[in-house]
């Protein structure tokens, strides 16, 4: 920073300082960062979702790959274990509206739930990951508060959950609002403990997701191809594409221990399975060559 | 800092810098500009690169008069070059004469010699842009000649338009990699920067041609370029060919 204020003309020294503000963001970069592939999930979630069990039972489990799976309620948590999961998912939101709509009961309710959930799990020794949906915005509620989003976060946080994933479900929020969220969350729980789930419904996905990792956040959630569309936008994108994400993260020297060529290939099985093109540019832009 | 008038850039950058320092107290936090000026380059770079059909003359007029009506300030219309190398532009006499110049708005017209820059004139161009490349190989494959023969041709350009009071605009292609060379160092760009700079552009639009560029490229790039030329001169051209074009926009605003 010292040498660029040297090297700045005189009428704008008096920027430099702040300039130095803006720039040092970048320096805030996180040296690895974890991707977490919910392309199976809630990629492919639009299709029927009833062999669970066989799909946990049929993979091949790899060395130092964890394979978790969402359990909205004991049963279901049952079910997964007894299928061989290790690892499970709780899905709340930062939304009573959405809450009702997408689970069928109150926010309050859904927390008895995981609360059971929870318990069983810690008997079982078996981790459990919280995400938190309509962080940045509720396509029913519309805008919604920081400070809504770093109660529930730490509420999940509290119960036991290692790792709460942050969702802009409908893929509303901007970089200014995901600081804003962010710096409300990360007063009441540690960065180390938060990822981010971005939806690239209007585009800003990857531009939210630098926000996140500029604020320390330095686990991501992301889809291969880009699978999975928007439920509550027809014909709209739906995650952030795996490919796309580790492009960015390569060039920024972030370490993802991901193998984009191999990446590529699993997305163009998926998109030639499924008969749709890939949503990831870099897919879109390798198959050109 | 953005709302600046290109004759008087030099007085506009102090009197910005020094209005600047109260809007920056308040944005320091985000560490981002107030306000943005976007250049539409949709009619010119946009179409030029539609190859499925060569879109009727009377349809880039409605879109640019489209255009001119969201409150953009800037849209580029056409360009003055050879029919031959870019047939997409063939009607760029027709389109300019042909559309409604809005108050408020500037459309300017790329011109990459002089004979462009007089037919662009003759046409009713008020302003022109003329494009450059950080890349030899680039610059020899996309106009013909080297980086240092097209400076030449810019400079005869550049000079007549300020003759005529006409602001002129450069653009460096390939600032964050080349199609042919690959790696383009910051240093290159700024080199080519400056040159447009010093011969009389208003404003140097850095663009990021194969859209191969990611956060970190563009910080150094944007580093480099900084030292030489003041940031209110300063744009970005991010393609998205790898969806990294808005993060990139992101980082360049930060």
């Amino acid at each position: 920073m010292a040498a660029m204020t040297k090297a700045l003309p005189r009428r704008l020294v008096g920027l430099a300082s702040l300039r130095a503000v803006s720039t040092s963001s970048m320096d805030t970069l996180p040296k690895r960062v974890k991707i977490v592939e919910v392309g199976p999930r809630d990629g492919l979630q639009n299709e029927k979702m009833a062999d669970q069990a066989e799909v946990l039972k049929g993979i091949q489990k790899f060395p130092g790959v964890t394979y978790p799976v969402l359990t909205p309620n004991l049963k279901g948590f049952e079910a997964a274990v007894a299928a061989g999961a290790k690892e499970v998912s709780i899905f709340g939101a930062a939304s009573e509206l959405f809450t009702k709509k997408n689970i069928n009961c109150s926010m309050e309710e859904s927390f008895q739930r995981f609360d059971a959930i929870l318990k069983a799990a810690q008997s079982a020794n078996i981790s459990v990951r919280g995400y938190v949906s309509c962080v940045l915005g509720c396509p029913y509620e519309g805008k919604i508060s920081p400070a809504k989003v770093a109660e529930v976060t730490k509420k999940l946080y509290s119960m036991g959950c290692y790792e709460i994933s942050l969702g802009d479900t409908i893929g509303v929020g901007t970089p200014g609002i995901m600081k804003d969220m962010l710096s409300a969350v990360m007063q009441e729980v540690p960065p180390a403990a938060l990822a981010v789930h971005c939806h690239d419904t209007y585009g800003q996905a990857l531009a939210n997701t630098l926000m996140a990792l500029q604020m320390g956040v330095s686990v991501v959630d992301s889809s291969v191809a880009g699978l999975g569309g928007c439920p509550y936008a027809q014909g709209a994108s739906g995650n952030l594409a795996t490919e796309d994400l580790v492009y960015m993260l390569e060039g920024l020297g972030i370490h993802t221990g991901v193998n984009l060529q191999k990446l590529l290939e699993a997305g163009n099985f998926i998109c030639q399975a499924l008969n749709r093109k890939t949503s990831s540019k870099v897919a879109q832009a390798t198959c050109k060559l | 800092l953005h709302c600046f008038q290109p004759y008087v850039s030099g007085f506009s950058v102090c009197l910005a810098g020094s209005v600047a320092c109260i809007h920056w107290e308040t944005s320091q936090l985000s560490g981002l500009p107030e306000f943005v000026k976007i250049v539409e380059v949709g009619p010119r770079d946009g179409l030029q690169n539609e190859k499925v059909v060569i879109v009727p003359t009377d349809i880039k007029i409605e879109l640019i008069n489209r255009l001119s009506q969201t409150g953009l300030s800037v849209i580029e219309v056409t360009s003055f070059v050879s029919s031959r190398w870019v047939p997409q532009m063939a009607d760029h006499t027709e389109v300019m004469k042909g559309i409604r110049q809005y108050p408020g708005v500037r459309y300017p017209v790329l011109t990459p010699n002089l004979q462009g820059f007089h037919r662009a004139v003759a046409a009713g161009a008020t302003e022109i842009s003329v494009f450059g490349a950080a890349s030899e190989s680039f610059s020899k494959k996309n106009i013909n000649c080297s980086i240092e023969e097209s400076m030449g041709k810019f400079e005869e350009v550049v000079k007549s338009a300020r003759h005529m009071n006409i602001p002129a605009r450069g653009y460096v292609s390939c600032a964050l990699g080349c199609p042919y060379e690959g790696i383009i160092t910051p240093q290159k760009v700024t080199e080519v920067s400056k040159r447009l700079y010093s011969m009389g552009c208003y404003e140097i639009s850095l663009g990021d041609t194969i859209g191969v560029g990611t956060p970190g490229s563009m910080k150094r790039m944007l580093e480099s370029v900084m030292k030489e030329i003041p940031l209110g001169a300063l744009a970005v051209h991010c393609h998205d060919t790898y969806g990294q074009a808005l993060a990139n926009i992101l980082t360049a605003l930060q």
